[in-house]
């Protein structure tokens, strides 16, 4: 008979599986043990010396690539599980105020010491991450030495970005995937990038990360595109170049298409400066050199 | 002619036929896989806390602590579990409903705009959560979701349901056609959304329609409970109108069968209980249409049989299903979605083959 040959095997599958969970050890909470969700803040944490103490991190923490490699993940971190994320057995969880869903972070709060670290993408609230963080973590003088330096070099750079006389239009281009590209627009994390490196953004007036036809990439005519890398050797450079919107392009015909890591250059941690400095190096190269 | 003349005209045989089960069996089975999940749901986790541990929680919750076993035991898997048994016998016994009255197969709840309207207010919430919908949200907070997931769902199949009615009586055929005209207006706006979204949204959206018990806790179990007795409560009086309906709605009616209101209890049963299982875990495909056809395969078409037995089977389904989600890659979690539709698909599928390789033989 079909039907008790099934159950039997779903029995057996579940008293198998009652095993497997004996063998699951339960984490004890450590005070002294950090669970950081959000890209960010796991940065922010290696800048500060404190890796040791994560214990696990979410799955948007890909840099230092090191963080998901040897610690536990989480998960994606608007998608959190409050049983998985208490068994990791953190004493303290610092998470970026974005983190999800509310119920399972609304459990979080009550259940272990919770700190929100205030998201955004400019680069003032930088440091204010920085300070939020190693205040959490209790390393306020590693803290404060890291987002002063940061306060320094973008205090460099703005001073830098004054001295530009004509803005070069820029492009930044998220994929190119099946010929029709994905161009970073008004209030994206690649607008403010770009404003910060004294960039002008060819697309400002389209919002959002959005797909454009190739009659409006005309129309943009940049002097640099910027395109995304997700992961080291991958890149849609040859595709970019191979849109016949960009063809006629001031960038394509000059060849100032770049390829950039896209958490270094979006991520809007503690190496913002020197991501806006390394776009800057590109686009107005006698200024940059002129400083050194 | 009675019910059971009806039921004993289509099993001509009292026997059941071969690889048919006897409906007892079918009932002791069911039940027995039921409580093993449930058992297991309960016990199986994350952070390694088992039953044994329960006492310890019972008693701490009765003083009035919190401790991590009662934490995880009471307040996290407890709720899990019992929202995840309505969840899946919600959306087994709505298949069950929907596959009736339509006469179709292919028919699951989705068919009468439930999913899509969910799915449209919800990622309308999530979307506009911070802009026009943020006084909403801060007065409903985290039960804004839900709340508007369910509002929509039945509030989509009840205008459908006005706008069908002819004369007090719903044309099946034109409830069909019509639910299908809204749940693709209701795609497009959710296109719409989508595509004024940011990335974070999207990936809010995109996990949201994969589904999850993940946000489980005490409030939802009572938001539920209303829903949960209504349809225990509705079901036995829809088996006999059901089993009309499988003949035809003319011999229905000759059964003496009040067919039109048959049929807007059926609508409105399934609006509700899909509805409240939708806000609570997000869409959760699958269950609807394998769950019900399952049953049939096994224990033939007698609603009396089908419908109890695909809520046991749907509850159990979904909390097997769930404890490999929250397994599986702890600790983080699989959506409850996908672990449904990867087991549930190649074991349905293998039993369709079997059934339809055995009827050539």
């Amino acid at each position: 008979m079909s039907f008790q040959r099934i159950s039997i095997a779903t029995l057996g599958a579940c008293i198998a599986a009652v095993f497997m969970a004996f063998w699951i050890t339960s984490a004890r909470a450590n005070d002294t043990k950090i669970l950081s969700i959000g890209g960010d803040v796991t940065e922010i944490l290696y800048a500060l010396g404190q890796q040791d103490r994560i214990i696990a991190v979410d799955a948007t923490s890909q840099f230092p690539a090191d963080a998901l490699k040897t610690k536990k993940n989480v998960g994606y971190f608007r998608a959190l599980s409050t049983e998985g994320t208490l068994s990791v057995g953190a004493g303290i969880v610092i998470a970026s105020e974005r983190a999800g869903p509310p119920d399972v972070v609304k459990a979080l709060r009550a259940a272990s010491r919770y700190v929100d670290i205030p998201d955004g993408t400019t680069a003032e609230g930088v440091p204010a991450k920085v300070r939020a963080v190693a205040k959490a973590a209790n390393a306020g003088p590693q803290g404060e030495a890291l987002a002063n330096r940061i306060e320094v070099d973008l205090a460099l750079l703005a001073a830098e970005t004054a001295k530009i006389k004509t803005r070069v239009r820029a492009l930044f281009v998220l994929t190119a995937q099946g010929g029709r590209a994905t161009i970073g627009g008004g209030e994206t994390s690649a607008d403010a990038i770009l404003r910060l490196a004294g960039l002008e953004n060819v697309a400002a007036t389209v919002v959002g990360y959005k797909p454009v036809a190739d009659e409006a990439l005309i129309a943009m005519a940049p002097d640099l595109v910027i395109v995304m890398q997700r992961a080291p050797g991958d890149s849609d450079q040859e595709k970019v170049l191979a849109l016949p919107g960009l063809a006629m392009s001031p960038a394509v015909r000059s060849k100032r298409v770049m390829t950039m890591d896209g958490l270094y250059l979006l991520g809007f941690g503690p190496r913002v400066a020197s991501a806006a400095r390394e776009l800057m190096a590109v686009a107005y190269p006698d200024l940059i050199a002129a400083h050194k | 002619m009675t019910n059971a003349a009806v039921a004993s005209r289509m099993n001509a045989v009292h026997l059941p036929p071969p690889g048919r089960v006897q409906p007892r069996n079918l009932i002791i089975g069911a039940s027995i896989l039921l409580a093993v999940a449930s058992i297991l749901s309960l016990s199986i986790g994350a952070t390694g806390i088992g039953l044994t541990a329960l006492p310890r929680a019972v008693s701490a919750a009765l003083a009035g602590q919190q401790t991590a076993d009662s934490l995880v035991l009471l307040n996290l898997r407890l709720p899990r579990l019992l929202l995840g048994l309505f969840v899946g016998a919600a959306l087994a016994t709505a298949g069950a409903m929907m596959q009736g009255l339509f006469r179709n197969p292919l028919a699951d709840p989705g068919v009468i705009g439930v999913s899509s309207g969910a799915a449209l207010a919800a990622i309308a919430t999530i979307a506009l959560g911070n802009v026009w919908a943020a006084p909403l949200m801060k007065l409903f907070g985290v039960y804004a979701l839900p709340l508007s997931a369910f509002i929509g769902g039945f509030g989509t199949t009840m205008l459908l349901l006005t706008m069908t009615r002819r004369g007090g009586d719903v044309i099946v055929a034109t409830l069909l056609l019509a639910g299908i005209a809204v749940a693709a207006f209701a795609e497009s706006l959710i296109g719409l959304i989508s595509y004024a979204s940011d990335d974070r949204e999207l990936r809010d959206l995109t996990l949201w329609r994969l589904g999850s018990l993940s946000g489980a806790s005490w409030p939802k179990v009572i938001a539920i409970t209303p829903f949960a007795l209504c349809l225990a409560l509705l079901l036995p009086r829809m088996v006999r109108s059901l089993n009309g309906l499988l003949l035809g709605e003319a011999e229905a009616y000759h059964l003496g069968v009040d067919v039109p209101g048959a049929k807007r209890l059926i609508v409105f049963t399934t609006a509700a209980a899909v509805g409240a299982a939708v806000a609570v875990a997000g869409v959760i495909g699958f269950v609807g249409i394998v769950v019900p056809h399952l049953v049939r395969l096994l224990g033939g078409p007698d609603n009396r049989v089908v419908l109890p037995i695909s809520a046991l089977l749907g509850g159990s389904a979904v909390l097997i299903a769930d404890i490999i989600a929250r397994m599986a890659v702890r600790p983080a979690e699989l959506p409850l979605g996908i672990v449904l539709a990867v087991v549930g698909a190649p074991v349905f599928l293998h039993l369709v083959l079997r059934r339809s390789l055995g009827r050539t033989e």
